[in-house]
């Protein structure tokens, strides 16, 4: 009987949740590296039991850790992540030019076809890279290197590479979002790179059309159509048809926020049904909440435009948490099945492709990352 | 020898429990003293202090016999209590405020 597996990173260690199909009953292990901020753990699609792990607090800085036994132990693995070259400048808050420096690794995508390969998205925004099961890293250098690079500003939480997507039908793409200076795609294995932020609109910086310097919070990607991206914006929802090369707004009827529609941070795509995506709205830039305090996912099925609030079984009131950008994932289960978790601790489940929830857990630290691995 | 007190966290990751006992050759700094430190336990390197610039890390203290020696230089001669092992060097994790 299929099982999944939960992967949840949050603000004081990593939690692992179990499941047969039917995601009713659940284990619960951890924390994992109790007291440890876990920005991400995520699997490998080749080998489920290899698991990957940014460990990192304040104090102490950024640890990598590995399991081979699907979570059960872990070993520390190569830490240093050393910018390529002399890593130059990028542009600070004021506006002044700022040295790269190295903080954390914010995000984990182990490569589809070796499990010894995984890029890692770090702050300040660079993208790493591992051949050998973590034993090194070494940066791809190219998106630095891009021309905007000494242009590029940091969000407020900081300027985070946040987002990794690997095309499974050409292994020379790579897609990448950077907070705040947009979507990248190469099409040479990360050699080069072109921004691709044209049809997104930002009315918080100068030129809202700018090439660069757009505040993307997260892309998805159903594997069987890569040339489609979705993309949760600082504000707005779109989507590109020809991947990246232009993108659309499709908020649709998404709850209004004093005259603009779709903030939020996650985005996630159906396992089976390609035009069906998910988002969570949350109340403007400045407060970070569920609009009208009710947690409620939001559904479209035809791709973006018209969209439907899922309710059963998330609070509708009284709820004042938000879901972070990485906090979402959906398995590949028949009835398919979304999870996320929120910065109030809970993890909640539907098994029904969103139409009702359960929390599997409602006490955890803050979660600030989700993975679901499906499981044979 | 040389007794070294680690936080309690990267105890866990070292997976060591109490003190940390060290050789080491030369001159007792704080320097010499996290070169053989991480050469036991590579696992910490990155931890305490950079991994290329060998500054030590901003929340990071270093303190011995009363005192907090964090802003000395690490090529600084250590007081002879620790360079005997009469006292230890302590590693210590700095006061967060109550963040999280």
């Amino acid at each position: 009987m299929s099982k999944v597996r939960v992967l949840v990173g949050t603000r004081k260690g990593a939690f692992i949740l179990e499941s047969d199909g039917k995601r009713q009953k659940w284990d619960v292990s951890g924390p994992h590296f109790a007291g440890w901020e876990l920005y991400h753990v995520k699997g490998s699609p080749v080998d489920p039991n290899r698991l990957y792990a940014s460990q990192s607090s304040g104090w102490f800085g950024q640890l990598m850790q590995r399991s081979n036994d699907g979570g059960k132990t872990w070993e520390p693995v190569d830490n240093k992540f050393v910018y390529d070259g002399v890593p130059g400048t990028h542009k600070w808050y004021d506006g002044t030019p700022h040295p790269w420096e190295f903080k954390r690794v914010w995000h984990l995508e182990p490569s589809l076809t070796d499990p010894d390969t995984v890029y890692a998205g770090v702050e300040d925004a660079a993208l790493f890279r591992t051949t050998d099961g973590g034993k090194s890293w070494n940066e791809l250098a190219g998106l630095r290197g891009h021309g905007t690079g000494s242009g590029w500003q940091p969000g407020a939480g900081g300027l985070g590479l946040h987002t990794i997507i690997l095309d499974p039908k050409d292994p020379k793409r790579i897609f990448i979002a950077i907070s705040a200076a947009g979507a990248f795609r190469s099409d040479d294995a990360g050699a080069t790179w072109k921004a691709i932020n044209r049809g997104l609109r930002s009315e918080y910086i100068p030129d809202p059309n700018a090439e660069v310097g757009h505040c993307v919070h997260h892309m998805a990607m159903h594997p069987s159509r890569p040339g489609v991206l979705f993309m949760q914006k600082h504000w707005d929802v779109l989507r590109s048809d020809n991947a990246g090369d232009l993108w659309k707004e499709v908020n649709g009827n998404l709850p209004d926020d004093v005259g603009k529609r779709g903030f939020g941070f996650v985005i996630d795509v159906h396992a089976h049904e390609p035009e069906t995506i998910y988002v969570v709205p949350i109340k403007s830039d400045s407060q970070h909440f569920p609009h009208e305090g009710k947690l409620r996912v939001y559904r479209s099925k035809t791709g973006g435009d018209e969209w439907e609030p899922l309710t059963k079984g998330l609070p509708q009131s009284n709820c004042y948490v938000n879901v972070l950008r990485d906090a979402m994932a959906i398995d590949s289960l028949d009835s398919c099945g979304v999870y996320f978790g929120t910065t109030g601790g809970q993890v909640y489940a539907s098994a029904d492709a969103g139409d009702s929830w359960m929390p599997i857990v409602r006490d955890l630290p803050a979660v600030l990352s989700v993975e679901v691995q499906t499981l044979a | 020898m040389i007794r070294v007190v680690l936080p309690a966290h990267l105890r866990t990751l070292a997976q060591v429990s109490g003190e940390v006992q060290l050789d080491v050759a030369g001159p007792v700094t704080s320097r010499s003293i996290l070169d053989a430190l991480e050469a036991r336990y590579p696992m910490l390197q990155g931890t305490i202090r950079d991994h290329v610039t060998k500054e030590r890390r901003a929340f990071v203290r270093f303190f011995a016999c009363q005192e907090d020696l964090s802003h000395d230089s690490p090529d600084a001669p250590l007081p002879d209590a620790v360079a005997s092992g009469a006292e230890p060097f302590l590693v210590v994790g700095a006061i967060a405020g109550g963040i999280y």
